[in-house]
């Protein structure tokens, strides 16, 4: 039986919840606008970096390669977007 | 009457009225003839509910053509209101709207239809597939793109068209300036010819992952292959910017949101950073096809190999991740401070080194090689030296403390037109004198073919060169006239002569098919150029299921056709099997009459007709997931009886 229990879904399982967890503090507890933000930032990543790989089957098939590294490509291309508007329209305006 | 008061035009002009007299008789005419010899039927069953990527292909094609025969009319116009000063041909309205959708055609109803073209009818065929990954998918891209540009074409003979720039920019674009519904013609056109394009760029990086013939590595596929794979990598990337801005920006008109207007929060600036965001990898995506076809040809007529096949592939690969970090450079002047400037500056500089490497590669590839002046190999050659031009003035641009002299001239104007010409269209007309045997089982006349190239060469030179001169003097881009005393009307009357001889080099296109059709001989082979890709590999006319023995390519080069007729290396191993293919469906054509009407309604704020059509799309999809379609089989007799068929004609 040991070999069909899903460990790592499981254990994905209850990351995710503990990830969540943590996000919720930033509203039920007075962190500061910073702190919360790095928290929130770094707990939403964790939690996708997850998803994909546990529950989206991301890194399970012959062509993991070339999944991650669209993901990799697509994660470059929105913060070079996001941090290249700011840029303009706010920090150098 | 008041219902129909919307649909009028706001500024008319007695060329829109003979417009207008002159689609309502092309239309009937058009439905006369097709009734009259009863296509009704034929062209559903054959041509409406296709999924065959080659027959796709063709109607991609067809609707280029047409587009490029719409937005060269537009040029004419708008180089003739030029050619003398304080010219009353158009007056400033109508030079407004021709350029408008002068850009927006030309871009996206004339270049992109031509890239998928080629996407639709090579990428399958180099890599040894029968279809596309979603063969039906594929039929809706079309349609979408089909009822977006006659969305937009509508423009001009109900409810105006837009004027506010192919960039159209806010606060412009805003109903405070903007107040027909032309821009919202732009807005919704636009998102739903965008919608099909992002479903293509899925479509074709799922089939060039998945769908290779046994044995093709990615390090041998096809340059063509490679450079629709790296295209549509940014399709999928970049469009989805585009889709987003274009939603806002219809918001703003429409529901009076604030994202772009001027006031409550609304920032216009953003509208023009989305754009580009979005704008310049577009850049990319129609011009790294354009180099597949030009690589693929420059190697079939040096008779040699591709010079640097991997340098060529990496250089599109750093291409596909800077294509995304130049944007400011399309707006330098707007504002933000020096240091961003500079950045963005480096970075455009930057870009142009891998596509320098691309240049040196076709040139070492001439080099040494046996060079033969056919149709598509003149206008490769005639392609380097003037998109170099194009790319050192592109340069001169980049630099932004310079560019604040140069923007907005007319100095730019002739820039991207040198890049976008020699790069894109001579790409594309190459590719289709190229392809054209292997579509229609004959060639194009040389003779015509060449002479066609160098009046364009000279049409070009004569129309753009001016252009750099008079922009560096001042005359300002989409000025639609100015006084004698500027000095710019001797130039600009080249100018229109170079026009005039380009649409001479479009009608000897024309002539040149209708007189091939006519007097070329049609036992031609299927390789009548001795060339080298596994498109070749395969008769013509191209059956429908593509190769009847799936090639595989494990002992075979890039160019595993080259290698079969040079080397005997076997491709076709096996035997000839029952082959699935996908059903028609016509479906999709349902749902994109459900998008034109959905976009029509919304164009006009009319709820209820919006709602049907949004229902209509709903229906479809719904239909869709409910569906069991597992294609069906070709049996292996009819498949051997038709390769009997093309080896007692010769093929082969
Ligand atoms: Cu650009």
């Amino acid at each position: 039986m040991a070999k069909y229990f899903p460990l790592g879904q499981v254990m994905g399982f209850v990351f995710s919840l503990i990830l969540t967890g943590l996000a919720l503090l930033v509203h039920f507890t007075d962190m500061s606008m910073k702190t919360g933000m790095i928290v929130l930032l770094v707990t939403a990543f964790l939690q996708a970096g997850l998803q994909f790989a546990i529950f989206m089957h991301a890194g399970e098939t012959k062509d993991k390669w070339s999944i991650y590294s669209n993901i990799v490509y697509g994660f470059a291309m929105v913060i070079i977007t996001i941090l290249g508007t700011l840029l303009i329209l706010l920090w150098d305006m | 009457m008041e219902f129909f008061e919307r649909f009028m035009i706001p500024h008319p002009s007695f060329l829109i009225y003979v417009s207008m007299v002159l689609i309502v008789l092309v239309s009937v005419a058009l439905v006369a003839v097709i009734t009259y010899f009863k296509l009704w039927g034929y062209l559903w069953r054959e041509w409406i509910t296709t999924v065959d990527h080659k027959k796709i292909g063709i109607m991609y094609l067809l609707m280029a053509l047409l587009m490029l025969f719409r937005g060269g009319v537009d040029a004419i116009m708008l180089r003739y209101q030029l050619s003398m000063p304080e010219n009353t041909f158009l007056d400033a309205q109508h030079y407004n709207e021709v350029f408008t959708t002068h850009g927006v055609v030309m871009i996206l109803f004339m270049a992109m239809p031509f890239i998928t073209f080629f996407f639709n009818y090579l990428v399958p065929l180099q890599i040894g597939a029968r279809d596309v990954a979603f063969p039906r998918l594929n039929n809706l891209s079309f349609w979408l793109f089909f009822m977006g540009a006659m969305l937009f074409n509508l423009s001009f003979v109900v409810g105006g068209s837009p004027d506010a720039g192919w960039t159209s920019y806010f606060p412009l674009a805003d109903n405070e300036f903007s107040t027909s519904v032309g821009t919202n013609y732009y807005m919704i056109a636009i998102q739903i010819a965008g919608i099909g394009t992002l479903m293509t760029g899925i479509n074709f990086i799922t089939t060039i992952m998945k769908m290779r013939a046994p044995g093709m590595t990615l390090f041998k596929m096809p340059m063509f292959t490679w450079s629709a794979l790296i295209a549509n990598l940014i399709i999928v990337f970049a469009f989805p910017v585009l889709t987003v801005a274009l939603a806002m920006g219809t918001m703003d008109r429409l529901f009076d949101t604030k994202f772009f207007a001027i006031g409550n929060g609304g920032m216009d600036m953003l509208w023009a950073n989305l754009f580009w965001v979005w704008g310049h990898p577009e850049v990319y995506i129609l011009i790294l096809p354009a180099f597949g076809i030009f690589s693929e040809v420059i190697s079939t007529f040096a008779r040699r190999n591709l010079y640097g096949y991997k340098s060529m592939v990496w250089s599109m690969i750093v291409i596909s991740v800077f294509a995304f970090t130049v944007w400011t450079h399309h707006f330098f002047t707007m504002g933000q401070g020096a240091f961003t400037n500079s950045i963005f500056s480096i970075t455009t500089m930057a870009i142009a080194v891998p596509t320098g490497v691309k240049i040196f590669n076709w040139l070492f590839t001439l080099y040494k090689g046996k060079i033969e002046f056919t149709t598509p190999m003149l206008y490769a050659v005639h392609f380097i030296p003037l998109f170099t031009l194009g790319g050192v003035t592109g340069v001169m641009l980049a630099m932004s403390a310079a560019d604040y002299q140069y923007h907005n001239t007319m100095f730019l104007v002739a820039h991207f037109h040198n890049v976008i010409i020699p790069g894109v269209v001579y790409a594309m007309l190459a590719g289709f004198t190229f392809y054209w045997p292997k579509m229609f089982g004959f060639m194009l006349n040389e003779k015509i073919g060449k002479a066609t190239v160098w009046v364009m060469s000279t049409g070009f030179l004569l129309a753009f060169m001016p252009m750099y001169i008079t922009g560096l003097d001042g005359q300002a881009r989409r000025m639609y006239t100015y006084s004698e005393s500027t000095g710019f009307s001797t130039l600009n009357m080249v100018s229109f002569v170079g026009a005039g001889i380009m649409a001479v080099s479009f009608i000897m296109l024309v002539w040149n098919i209708w007189y091939s059709f006519k007097n070329s001989p049609r036992n031609i082979g299927s390789d009548p150029w001795d060339a080298r890709g596994l498109e070749w590999a395969t008769h013509t006319p191209i059956p429908a299921y593509n190769f009847a023995i799936t090639p595989d390519v494990t002992d075979s080069t890039s160019e595993a056709f080259w290698d079969m007729k040079k080397k005997g290396t076997q491709i076709f191993k096996g035997e000839i099997k029952k082959i699935h293919m996908p059903n028609y469906s016509g479906v999709p054509f349902i749902m994109s009459c459900g998008f034109f009407l959905l976009g029509f309604s919304l164009i006009f704020s009319m709820w209820i007709p919006a709602i049907v059509g949004l229902i209509v799309i709903l229906a479809g999809m719904a239909h869709r997931s409910f569906e069991k379609d597992h294609g069906y089989y070709i049996p292996e007799e009819d498949v051997k009886a038709t390769e009997k068929q093309y080896e007692k004609r010769g093929a082969k």
